[in-house]
Parts: C-alpha cells; sequence; structure tokens
C-alpha cells in the first residue's frame, strides 16, 4: 500500500439550495488502483464526482492531483493535467470513425486541435491502433460510431480517455446499460491496463458484483456524507451500509 | 425634461404592438417548439386585412373600425391555423432549421398574395373613432391613441397571466412548455393543444399589426422589418417568457424613441449594445431559463464524413474542366450567370462550413458578404483603391464582422443562435440603409468597377472561377485538417469535446471568423462584377438564398453546398424568367416542398438513398440497453 497518492479529495461540499449534496467528502485514490464511489441514489455520487472533474465548483473543499491543486478548473484544463474520463451515457463523436475518435484526442493531446492543414485521418496513425488495440477494438477502426454496439462504444470511450496518457481516469458508471457478461470484461479491461500502467481510477458503480470484483477499495456515500471507506469485506460488513442498502425500517420505507 | 417624457411615452406607445408580436411568437415557440418566421406575415395580414375590413365598415363608426381590427386579427389566426394544420404538423420532428425555412417559404408566398391582393403602393389608415383628439402634456401635443395602445401592451400582458395561469387551457400549456412528451403521455390532444396556441399567437400578431392602422401606412416591407425586431426582443426577453417579451419589448421601444431624439444613426447600434449585454450577462435572456429536457427534436443522425472518393474527384474535375471551357461555348449572359453562380458557390460553401461541421445554423449569413461587399466598395468609393486592393479589404471588413458578432453568437445554440445571427444581418443592413452620407442607403453605391485587365466580362469570369476555387478548396482542406476535426467533436459531442482538451466555444469563434472571411471575399467580387452595391445585398433574402443552397444540396456533405448552388442558381433563373411576377409566391412554393420532400438535401438524399440499397453496414444489431 505504498503507491503514491494521485487524487486527493479533502472536505469537498456542495450545496443546492437548502439541501447539501455532498457534505464534507474525503478520500484519496493511488496509483494502479481502483476505487469505487458507491451509494443510493440521490447519495451525492454524481455531484461529487462532477467537483473532481471540473464541471462543478466545490462550496468548499481541495481536489488535488498528484500534489497540485486543480479545485475549480474548467474540464479541459483538469484533463490537459492529466485525467481522463468516461461519461455514464457514452459521448463520442458519431460522424467520426472509431480510430478518428482516439486520433481526436491524440491530437489534442499533441497540441496539434487547431492546424488548419494536413490530414487529420492520417495523424498519429500508430498511436491510435495501439489504444485501440489495448481495448480490442482495432478490427472495428474504420466504423462509424454512430453505428457500434454500446458496449463497444464503451470501449472506445475507454481508448479515447486513455489518449492523453492519465495519471487518473475518471469513470462515470462505466458498465451502466450493458449486458452483465460485457460489464465484467469491460472492467477486468480497465483493472489490467490500470495495474499495468499505473493509472489510478475512480469509478461509480452501481452493479455490485463489479464493484465487489474489482474495486481495491470501496467509498460509500449517503446522503452527502461519507458513511463507510474500506475494502471489499469490511464495507460488505459494515452495518452503515448494510442499513443503506437492505433498509433499517426506520429510515427508509419498503420500495 | 418634458422633450424626454413625450419621447418615453413614444416608445411606449411603439412598444406595444412589438410585444404583440414577440408575445405570440414567443408563445409559439414554447409549445411547439417551432420558430415562426412567418410570425411578421401574419402581422402584416392583419394590417392589410383591416385596412380592408375598416374601409369596407366605415371607419368612422366605432364599431367599423374596431369590429374590423378585432375580425381582422380573428381572420390571421384562422390563417395561422391554416398554415399549421397545413404545413408545421408535418414537420414538428425536422430539424430545427427546416421549420425556419419551410415557415420562411410561407413569407415568400404571402408577400406575393399579399401584392396581387392590395397592390404595391402604400396603404394609408384611418384615425380611430375616439381616440382622434390630442392630449396636451408638458405642452406638447400627444395623440390619445398612442396612449391607449400604452395601455393596452399592460391590459393584454395581465389578460395572457390570467388565461396562462387560471384557466385549464393554460395550464396545460405551460406544461407543454415544460415537457411536452409528458403532457402527451397524459393524454392531452397535442394536436389540439398546437393548433390552438397558434390561433391565439398568430391573433395577437394579427392584432398587433391591425393596431398600427392609425399609426403608419400599411406596406409590404411591414413583415420583415417586425419579424427582425421581434427576434431581438425574444431573444433579449427571454424565448417562451411572455413578461420577459414586455420588458424587453419596452426596453427596446424606449431605446428607439430616445435614439431617434439624440442620434438617430446610433439607434441600431443601441439596440445591439443592449441585447450584447444582456446576452452576456444573461445568455438565455431576461427572463429565460436554460431550457431543460430534450431541446432538439430527434436529432439527425450524423453521417460519417470521409473525403472524396477517386470518382467525385474525378466529377469535381469534370466540371472544373467544363467551367474552363464554358465561356467559350457561352454568350454574354451565360457567362455572367456562370460568374454569379461561381462566386454564390462561395457564399454557399462558407456558411455550410459553419453549418455542416460547425452545427452552428447562420440565419444570417449575408451579413459577411454584404460587408465584403460594401468593404470593397466603399474603399473604392472613399479612398480610390484600386479593385486588388479592395478585395483585399473585403474578407477584412467581413472578417472583423465576424469577430465582434461570431463573439456573442457562439455563445448560443439552436434557434437562439439563428435569431441572433438574423438580428446581427438585420442591423448590418439597417446600418448601410440608414447611413445615407457612407452608403448612399438605399441607392447604393455605383461604380464599383474592376481594374483595366479585368473589365472583360470573361477575363473577370476566369479571375472568379480562380479565387472561389482556391477558397472552397482551402475550406474543404481545413475540414479535413484537424481543425475541421475538432469543430466537428464540438458539434457531435460538446462534452466529449471538453473532456478531450478541445476549447469549443473559441473553435466554433475561430470557425466563424473563418466563414466570415470566406463570405467577405465572395462579396467582394460580388461588388466588382455588379459594379455596385445595395442593402439587399445584406437583407434577409439573400442569407436565405445561402441557407437554400445549403439546404438544397445537404448540410452533411462536403460537396453539397456547391451541387446546392447550381441547382439554386439555374432554378432562380429559371424562375425569373418562367414566372415573372409571381417568382416569390413559386420560390416560396419551392422552398416548402424541398423541405417536406428532400429533408437531407439533395446530396444528401442520394447518399441516403445509396445507402438503402445494400450496404451490409447500415443492418446492424442494435446494441443491448442502448439509451
Amino acid at each position: 500500500m505504498s503507491e503514491p497518492v494521485v487524487l486527493q479529495a479533502e472536505g469537498l461540499a456542495k450545496a443546492f439550495g437548502g439541501v447539501k449534496a455532498v457534505d464534507g467528502v474525503s478520500f484519496k485514490v493511488e496509483a494502479g488502483r481502483l476505487l469505487a464511489l458507491i451509494g443510493p441514489n440521490g447519495a451525492g455520487k454524481t455531484t461529487c464526482f462532477n467537483m473532481l472533474n471540473g464541471q462543478l465548483k466545490p462550496d468548499a473543499g481541495r481536489v488535488t492531483l498528484g500534489g497540485r491543486d486543480i479545485t475549480g478548473l474548467a474540464p479541459r484544463e483538469v484533463w490537459a493535467l492529466g485525467v481522463g474520463r468516461t461519461f455514464q451515457i457514452t459521448a463520442t463523436f458519431a460522424s467520426m470513425t472509431v480510430r478518428e475518435n482516439v486520433q481526436m484526442a491524440l491530437l489534442s493531446h499533441h497540441g496539434q486541435a487547431w492546424r488548419l492543414f494536413g490530414r487529420a485521418r492520417e495523424a498519429h496513425m500508430s498511436e491510435a491502433n495501439r489504444l485501440l488495440e489495448q481495448v480490442g477494438m482495432l478490427a472495428q477502426a474504420e466504423r462509424a460510431c454512430g453505428v457500434l454496439a454500446y458496449g463497444d462504444l464503451k470501449r472506445v470511450e475507454l481508448a479515447v480517455a486513455l489518449a492523453n496518457a492519465p495519471k487518473l481516469l475518471l469513470m462515470d458508471e462505466p458498465t451502466a446499460g450493458m449486458a452483465p457478461r460485457e460489464r465484467i470484461a469491460l472492467m477486468e479491461l480497465t483493472a489490467r491496463i490500470a495495474r499495468e500502467q499505473g493509472i489510478a481510477v475512480l469509478f461509480t458503480e452501481h452493479d455490485m458484483d463489479v464493484v465487489f470484483a474489482h474495486a481495491d477499495r470501496i467509498i460509500v456515500l449517503d446522503r452527502g456524507r461519507l458513511i463507510a471507506d474500506g475494502k471489499a469485506e469490511d464495507v460488505r460488513a459494515n452495518p452503515a451500509v448494510q442499513a443503506v442498502y437492505l433498509g433499517a425500517g426506520s429510515t427508509f420505507g419498503a420500495h | 425634461m418634458d422633450l424626454i417624457f413625450i419621447q418615453m411615452l413614444n416608445g411606449l406607445a411603439s412598444a406595444s404592438s412589438l410585444f404583440l408580436v414577440a408575445s405570440g411568437l414567443s408563445i409559439i415557440f414554447g409549445v411547439t417548439r417551432v420558430v415562426n418566421f412567418a410570425h411578421g406575415s401574419f402581422y402584416m395580414l392583419g394590417a392589410y386585412i383591416a385596412w380592408t375590413l375598416v374601409t369596407r365598415f366605415g371607419p368612422a363608426s366605432p364599431l367599423g373600425f374596431w369590429g374590423g381590427v378585432i375580425l381582422a386579427a380573428l381572420l390571421v389566426g384562422v390563417i395561422g391555423v391554416l398554415v399549421e394544420v397545413l404545413l408545421l404538423r408535418r414537420i414538428y420532428h425536422a430539424p430545427e432549421l427546416f421549420q425556419l425555412l419551410a415557415t420562411f417559404g410561407v413569407v415568400l408566398m404571402v408577400q406575393d398574395i399579399a401584392l396581387a391582393v392590395w397592390g404595391p403602393q402604400d396603404l394609408l389608415g384611418p384615425r380611430a373613432p375616439g381616440f382622434r383628439s390630442f392630449l396636451t402634456i408638458f405642452g406638447n401635443r400627444f395623440p390619445t391613441y398612442e396612449l391607449f395602445l400604452i395601455c393596452l401592451g399592460p391590459i393584454v400582458l395581465g389578460a395572457l397571466w390570467l388565461l396562462f395561469n387560471r384557466t385549464r387551457w393554460g395550464t396545460l400549456v405551460r406544461a407543454a412548455t415544460l415537457d411536452r412528451e409528458m403532457v402527451g403521455a397524459l393524454g392531452v390532444n397535442q394536436r389540439m393543444l398546437f393548433t390552438s396556441v397558434f390561433f391565439l399567437g398568430a391573433c395577437l400578431a394579427g392584432l398587433g399589426g391591425a393596431l398600427q392602422l392609425p399609426r403608419e401606412a400599411v406596406n409590404l416591407h411591414m413583415d420583415l422589418s417586425i419579424i427582425a425586431e421581434a427576434f431581438v426582443v425574444v431573444v433579449v426577453g427571454g424565448l417562451g417568457s411572455v413578461t420577459g417579451a414586455y420588458l424587453a419589448a419596452v426596453i427596446i421601444g424606449v431605446m428607439h424613441a430616445f435614439g431617434i431624439l439624440i442620434f438617430p444613426k446610433i439607434t441600431l447600434v443601441l439596440v445591439f449594445l443592449i441585447m450584447a449585454v444582456v446576452l452576456v450577462v444573461r445568455p438565455h435572456g431576461l427572463m429565460g431559463r436554460k431550457p431543460s429536457g430534450p431541446q432538439h427534436g430527434p436529432a439527425v443522425k450524423e453521417p460519417l464524413l470521409s473525403p472524396a472518393t477517386r470518382e467525385v474527384k474525378m466529377l469535381g474535375a469534370a466540371a472544373l474542366a467544363v467551367l474552363l471551357v464554358a465561356p467559350a461555348l457561352l454568350g454574354a449572359y451565360g457567362v455572367s450567370l456562370l460568374t454569379e453562380l461561381v462566386i454564390l458557390t462561395l457564399f454557399a460553401a462558407s456558411l455550410h462550413f459553419i453549418m455542416g461541421p460547425g452545427g452552428l445554423a447562420s440565419f444570417g449569413h449575408a451579413a459577411y458578404f454584404g460587408l465584403g461587399a460594401y468593404g470593397a466598395a466603399l474603399a473604392a468609393k472613399w479612398l480610390a483603391a484600386p479593385m486588388l486592393a479592395g478585395m483585399v479589404v473585403a474578407p477584412i471588413f467581413a472578417g472583423i464582422a465576424g469577430v465582434i458578432f461570431g463573439w456573442f453568437c457562439v455563445r448560443l445554440s439552436g434557434v437562439y443562435l439563428a435569431m441572433l445571427t438574423l438580428a446581427f444581418a438585420q442591423i448590418a443592413w439597417s446600418v448601410a440603409f440608414q447611413w445615407v452620407e457612407l452608403t448612399g442607403g438605399d441607392n447604393g453605391i455605383l461604380g464599383v468597377w474592376p481594374a483595366q485587365w479585368a473589365s472583360g466580362k470573361v477575363v473577370y469570369y476566369y479571375l472568379a472561377l480562380i479565387l472561389c476555387t482556391a477558397a472552397v478548396l482551402a475550406l474543404r482542406a481545413v475540414i479535413f485538417a484537424p481543425f475541421g476535426y475538432a469543430l466537428r467533436a464540438g458539434r457531435d459531442s460538446p462534452v466529449r469535446a471538453e473532456a478531450i482538451g478541445l476549447n469549443v466555444t473559441r473553435i466554433n469563434w475561430a470557425a466563424f471568423i473563418v466563414a466570415a472571411v470566406a463570405a467577405g471575399i465572395a462579396g467582394g467580387l460580388y461588388a466588382y462584377f455588379k459594379g455596385s452595391v445595395f442593402p439587399t445585398y445584406m437583407a434577409i433574402p439573400k442569407s436565405v438564398d445561402a441557407l437554400l443552397m445549403v439546404l438544397l444540396g445537404g448540410v452533411q456533405t462536403v460537396t453539397g453546398p456547391i451541387v446546392g448552388a447550381f441547382a439554386f442558381v439555374w432554378m432562380q433563373d429559371w424562375l425569373v424568367r418562367a414566372v415573372a411576377e409571381y417568382w416569390r409566391l413559386v420560390l416560396g412554393a419551392a422552398i416548402v416542398v424541398i423541405v417536406l420532400a428532400f429533408p437531407q438535401g439533395l446530396v444528401g438524399s442520394l447518399v441516403a438513398w445509396r445507402e438503402r440499397r445494400g450496404d451490409a453496414d447500415a443492418a446492424e444489431p442494435v446494441a443491448e440497453g442502448a439509451r
């Protein structure tokens, strides 16, 4: 457990009107580790996530990336510092091929997105192919992103997110909308890449099979507060977590 | 002090009509998500119909006048229902731009119908019975009819508030404004709701027009002048907000009145500044909210954009070869038609650059074409600049406008963007029209002749062909270069683009400037080609010409605008010769038919048709659980 800390959140807080969506949350992710952020609907997972990648500005607290303060930076600035991300609902460029999607990210990474001349589809070919190979999408490199199966789209997104050689991957419900077998495969792939390249991964997830199978550590949010932080078996045994997920009768109605 | 007060009242009076039109526009948009370009036509029809009815019923009797005005408003409402049922109902699921274009087709048709029925001359209306006298305020005579109009604005605002907040129908309309799918799911008859909303909106516009009868002569230009102002009001007030429309109408009406008093030339600049400030502080208008839920109709699925295949390249080379030898085979008229075609192709390609890969639908692209033309003409007139210098000034002039206007425009999207670009174009047009000392106003600037060596028609044709071909090819190259990809990335998925480090707003801004510069080149060439420039180069119809060319050819292909320009110029030339007098009617009808029949344009439809014919790739298994 002596890997360097990549991402550290300290006392993050965000309120919408009178509702404290996230209330004093702190955690850290180390290089090569997978941290799962779980919690029931409305627990504040997405709010928490959006404060990490720059889409929301926290009311209080600090986010540091490799020791550097990134609180309140815009998403593209956060990206430039080495953070890749995937979205709950895949976001890819539908009018481009699979390879072009990756090439676009590579062009941006190399600071060439503003070039007015030269053919984009011939840029960074081998690097793009290597990334696609890694996620098993090389065979479909020439196909349009608009016609891909959903599971394949998720893998393209992963390749795009890896294009800037990130230190940290933020994955918002990476397996949402996928078939069970695909879910396991995608997270296995992510875990392997993360370990091989020493990338820290933070992901939110609803599928507990995925979480318990792949997360090195799990943090649990409930109504904006962190109620548990630890290894899978500890979190599973935690009575507060059980109350939140299974219902303690008094706090949650049956539904 | 007293003069200021009087001007204040004048401003408030003109604000009322503007409010009636803008609120109707706003209500219709709120529910149907259609920006009704024909709303200005409803306003104009209201005035014309009221004129006919009032003169028939007898303008002297109160019943004759007010009965005529109210009946005119109701009749316009019925016309609105006809437009909704016959046209809009069929295209609610089409892209926004096609809806705008279809309603513009209605504008053209109404113009020719009004011309046929009421003739070209201005019609003077009677004074309103009961409001013929003047009130003396601070020693100034102020017409009581104006006071009546001042009161009418808040009364209508109050009535609309009651209608929306105290009736079942109003509740349904408000619900549909928020989420029309949900309202449909709750078992409300959406068709009736949409039609009735359209009726109300058209009535309001008709009433606004009819009430202008005692104030100004009824004429055929009322439609476009009011619609541009109404767009400004709606953008400033916030689309879908009736109170915002009132607030904005008052602000703009009063500003107009003061501007005319202090410095007439600056009036429009003032309006522009207000709009600019509001949009910077509140991008969705004073009372507008960021639209929630799905803003666009079902998005058109963007196909792959791939570089020209060998056959397309051969075809292009063949077309270029034909264009090169054509002057030898054609007469003077043919050469001049070809020159125009070549210039308009660049104009269309420049619009396509931001509209296709950028997804920024400009409804006022003629501003940059016209400013290019004016740049060249002004340089020729005031600086006695030679042709080549003028042709350098043209894109610079247009580019500067692109820098300024573009900065605001790229902060908006969809219909807001379309309306803002249109408003900017209208401002540019008004400056050219009103600043007579500089631009010659309506008479334009004459004597913008090419240099001696290029004065021959054929030589000038080759000059235009070389410059335009180079510019079009350069635009194409940029589309396939990293910048073009980044632009397309921002259109396809703004969140993903930002997540890979692309500054979408800045990229769009740069693209806007590039398009303006390219349009400026076309404008400069056009100025020397015609030997003169007129404000009409920047008028709304010119912007629509460009849109038609792009949409005719298809937004989603790079070759589209070129094909579209050829089809358009040929069609217009044929129309003007075949149905000289009523070409607008025929063109309007043609636009409507094209929108209904080819929602993807000519090239787009061809591509789609070829894909349907046995491309195995099209039959993809749909992803399980895909959203």
